[in-house]
C-alpha cells in the first residue's frame, strides 16, 4: 500500500464545485488566518472583526470600500479577456503607470484649462497609454512569438522608472519643496465624487458599465465565443479559422486599456497629482481578483470587493492592532494558495483508499 | 579615475551583485526542469527575515543559516506540490508565494526592524557563489543527473516513457531554488546590510529572474550577466556623483530592456535551440494524459 489516496480525472464537469471553490478558499484562509493572529498573541475573533467589519461599518469606510473595488475590478474584468484566451499579461501594474503618465501629462499640460472637456481627453489618452504599454508584448508575442509573461513583466519596471524619471524630473512641481511629486491636476481634471466627504468616485459607474459589456460580450458575441474557443484549445480555434494572431492583439489591448483607465482614475480621482507610488500593487493584486473571481464578470466584482476588504482591514489593523499593514498581503496570498490548490478539485475526484 | 577608485568600485559591485547570483543559479536550475518559479522575491525575503530574526535571538551564526535555508525549503516546498502535484498554474502560484512572503517577512520582522546586528564577513559567500556557479555548470552538463534535470525540462512526456520521475526531479529542482533564493536574502540581512527592513530585497528577485532568461540558461553567461547587472547600478550612481547628466532611472531600466532582446532573440525556433531554452517552461506535467 503505497498510496492511501487516489486520483482520477473528472469526466462530467461538476459547476457546483467550480463556482463553490472560491468560498471553500476563502474559508481555508480565515482558518489558517487565525492562527496567524493566534501566533502573533492576538485574539482571532477580535482581529477578524477589526480586519473585517469594523472597516465598513461606516460610510465612509464603505466609500472607501468601493475607492479600493473600482480599480481592481476594472483591471481584473481586462485581465479576464486574456487569460480566457490562456494569454497571460501580468504586466497590468506597468499598463496602469502607463495610463497614470498618459492621461495624467495630459492634465499637466493643460494645468490651468477649465474645460469640461479636459477630464474626458484625459481619460481617453489614460486608456491610449495602458493599452500602448499592452500592445509591446502583443506585436513581440505576435511578430516573433516572444514569451508574454516575462515580457510583460519586465514592462512593469521599465514603467516605473519612467514615472519616477517624469516626476523626479520634467513634471516635478516647482512649488513641492523639492519633493518627487508633480503639480496638482487642475479642478476640471479630478474624477467627480458620487457623495460630497467622500473619497467614491464615478469610476464605480465604468466598473459596472465594463462588467456589463463583459458579460454581454463572453455570453452572446463571437468574439467571447472565439475567445472560449481558443482558451480551450487553441488548436481547435485555429481548426475553425479564427484569427489566432487578432485575438492575442484584441485581448491584450483591451486588457491594457482597462489597466490604463484604472491607472488614471487613481491619480485624477483619490490621489489628484502624480507620485513614485500611485498603486499598492493593484496590477498585480488584480491577478488574484480575476482568479477568484473564476473569469466571470460578476465574480469578478463580487471578489474585487472582497480583496479590497483585505487593504482595508490591513490598514485598521496597522493602526487598532500594532501589526505592519503587509499582513493584507497574507490573506492575498493565501486565498490564492487555497483557490489554486481547491481547483484541483475541478479536474479530479479524489478519494481516500 | 585612480586604481583605488576604480578598485573600489569594484569591490561594492562584487558585494552588492552576490544575492543576484546565488537566486539567479537556483531559479536557473529551477528553470532547466521546466519549472518557472515567479516566487524568488518572496523567498528571498523570508530568508533574510528569518536567518536575521534567529540570529538576534540565538546570536548563532549557524542556526540562522539553518533556519533560513530551512524556510526556503518549507516555502518552496509548498510552492512544488501546488504546481506539481495539485498542477496549479506556475505563473499565478509563484506571484501568490511572492505575495504571502512580502506580507509574512514585513509581519515578522516587525518587532526586529533596526535591531543591529554583527554582519558577517561577506567574502565568504562570494566565494561560496563563484564555487556554485561552477559545480551548476559542471552538474547540468557533465553528470547524469544534470542530463536528467536538462530531459525533464525539455520534453517531460519523454523524459516519464524514458523512466525518469519527472515530479521529483522537480521536486529537488524546485527546492534547489528555493534554498538558493532564501540564502540570497540571509546574505543580504546578514551580511550586505547587515539589518533588517520590510522589503529590503528592494526587487532583486525580479531582476534574477531577468537575469536567468538574459543568461539564456547557461551558468557561466549569469554570472557574467550578474556582474553586468549589478556594475550598472553601481556605474550609475558613480556617474551621477561625477556630474555626467543622464537620468538615473534610464540605467535603472537597463537590465530589464535587455532581457526584453534577449527575449525575442530567443523566441525564433532555430535559436531557442541553440541556446537550450528549456522547451517544457512553464507547461504542466500530467501523468494522467
Amino acid at each position: 500500500m503505497v498510496y492511501l489516496i487516489r486520483v482520477q480525472l473528472r469526466e462530467d464537469y461538476s459547476n457546483l464545485i467550480f463556482y463553490l471553490s472560491p468560498l471553500v478558499a476563502v474559508a481555508l484562509t480565515l482558518f489558517f488566518g487565525s492562527f496567524i493572529f493566534l501566533i502573533l498573541d492576538l485574539s482571532p475573533i477580535e482581529s477578524f472583526k477589526i480586519f473585517f467589519i469594523s472597516p465598513i461599518s461606516n460610510s465612509y469606510g464603505i466609500s472607501e470600500l468601493f475607492v479600493k473595488a473600482t480599480p481592481l475590478a476594472i483591471i481584473a474584468l481586462g485581465l479576464s479577456y486574456c487569460f480566457k484566451n490562456n494569454i497571460y499579461n501580468i504586466g497590468a501594474e506597468g499598463q496602469l503607470t502607463m495610463g497614470a503618465i498618459f492621461g495624467g501629462g495630459i492634465g499637466l499640460l493643460f494645468n490651468d484649462s477649465t474645460s469640461v472637456f479636459l477630464l474626458p481627453l484625459m481619460i481617453l489618452f489614460g486608456s491610449i497609454g495602458g493599452a500602448f504599454w499592452a500592445t509591446i508584448p502583443a506585436i513581440l508575442k505576435i511578430k516573433f512569438n516572444t514569451n508574454e509573461i516575462l515580457t510583460s513583466l519586465m514592462l512593469t519596471y521599465v514603467s516605473l522608472f519612467i514615472l519616477d524619471y517624469f516626476v523626479v524630473g520634467p513634471w516635478k512641481d516647482p512649488a513641492g519643496y523639492g519633493l518627487p511629486k508633480s503639480m496638482p491636476f487642475p479642478d476640471a481634471g479630478r474624477l467627480p465624487v458620487l457623495f460630497d466627504g467622500l473619497r467614491v468616485h464615478i469610476g464605480v459607474y465604468f466598473a459596472i458599465i465594463i462588467c456589463f459589456v463583459t458579460y454581454i460580450v463572453y455570453n452572446k458575441t463571437l468574439f467571447g465565443f472565439k475567445l472560449k474557443v481558443s482558451g480551450l484549445s487553441s488548436k481547435a480555434s485555429q481548426y475553425a479559422g479564427f484569427k489566432y494572431k487578432n485575438l492575442i492583439f484584441y485581448t491584450f489591448i483591451i486588457s491594457g486599456a482597462c489597466a490604463g483607465l484604472a491607472g488614471l482614475f487613481e491619480v485624477s480621482g483619490p490621489i489628484g497629482l502624480l507620485y513614485r507610488d500611485i498603486s499598492p500593487n493593484y496590477g498585480f493584486t488584480a491577478i488574484i481578483v480575476a482568479f477568484l473571481g473564476r473569469l466571470n464578470p460578476i465574480g469578478i466584482v463580487l471578489s474585487s470587493l472582497l480583496i479590497a476588504l483585505t487593504y482595508l482591514g490591513a490598514e485598521d489593523a496597522q493602526l487598532f492592532l500594532k501589526i505592519p499593514s503587509a499582513v493584507g498581503f497574507v490573506f492575498q496570498g493565501l486565498v490564492l494558495f487555497f483557490l489554486l490548490g481547491t481547483d484541483f478539485l475541478n479536474k479530479y475526484r479524489v478519494f481516500i483508499k | 579615475m585612480s586604481i583605488e577608485l576604480i578598485i573600489g568600485i569594484l569591490n561594492i559591485v562584487l558585494i552588492s551583485t552576490t544575492p543576484l547570483v546565488f537566486a539567479g543559479i537556483g531559479e536557473l536550475v529551477t528553470e532547466k526542469s521546466g519549472v518557472l518559479n515567479l516566487g524568488l522575491e518572496g523567498l528571498m525575503l523570508v530568508g533574510a527575515v528569518t536567518g536575521f530574526i534567529t540570529l538576534v535571538l540565538t546570536g548563532n551564526y549557524f542556526y540562522s543559516l539553518f533556519l533560513s535555508i530551512i524556510s526556503g525549503v518549507i516555502l518552496s516546498g509548498i510552492f512544488a506540490f501546488l504546481v506539481l502535484n495539485l498542477m496549479t498554474n506556475q505563473i499565478a502560484t509563484g506571484l501568490a508565494l511572492t505575495i504571502f512572503g512580502i506580507g509574512l517577512s514585513a509581519m515578522l520582522g516587525k518587532k526586529f526592524a533596526g535591531t543591529p546586528i554583527d554582519g558577517l564577513n561577506p567574502y565568504y559567500f562570494i566565494v561560496i557563489s563563484f564555487l556554485l556557479v561552477f559545480s551548476v555548470g559542471y552538474f547540468l552538463s557533465k553528470t547524469k543527473s544534470g542530463l536528467i534535470v536538462r530531459a525533464v525540462g525539455e520534453n517531460h512526456n519523454s523524459a516519464y516513457a524514458l523512466g525518469y520521475n519527472v515530479i521529483k526531479t522537480r521536486y529537488l529542482t524546485i527546492i534547489f531554488g528555493g534554498v538558493m533564493s532564501s540564502l540570497a536574502g540571509y546574505y543580504i540581512s546578514i551580511c550586505y546590510a547587515p539589518m533588517w527592513q520590510e522589503g529590503m530585497t528592494a526587487g532583486r528577485g525580479w531582476i534574477a529572474l531577468a537575469l536567468v532568461v538574459f543568461a539564456t540558461w547557461k551558468p557561466w553567461r549569469l554570472l557574467v550577466g550578474a556582474y553586468i547587472f549589478g556594475g550598472v547600478a553601481i556605474m550609475q550612481m558613480n556617474l551621477q556623483a561625477v556630474g555626467v547628466k543622464l537620468p538615473g532611472q534610464f540605467f535603472n531600466m537597463m537590465p530589464y530592456l535587455a532581457t526584453i532582446i534577449v527575449l525575442v532573440f530567443i523566441s525564433s525556433n532555430k535559436l531557442r535551440l541553440k541556446l537550450s531554452a528549456p522547451s517544457s517552461l512553464n507547461i504542466p506535467f500530467e501523468k494522467n494524459q
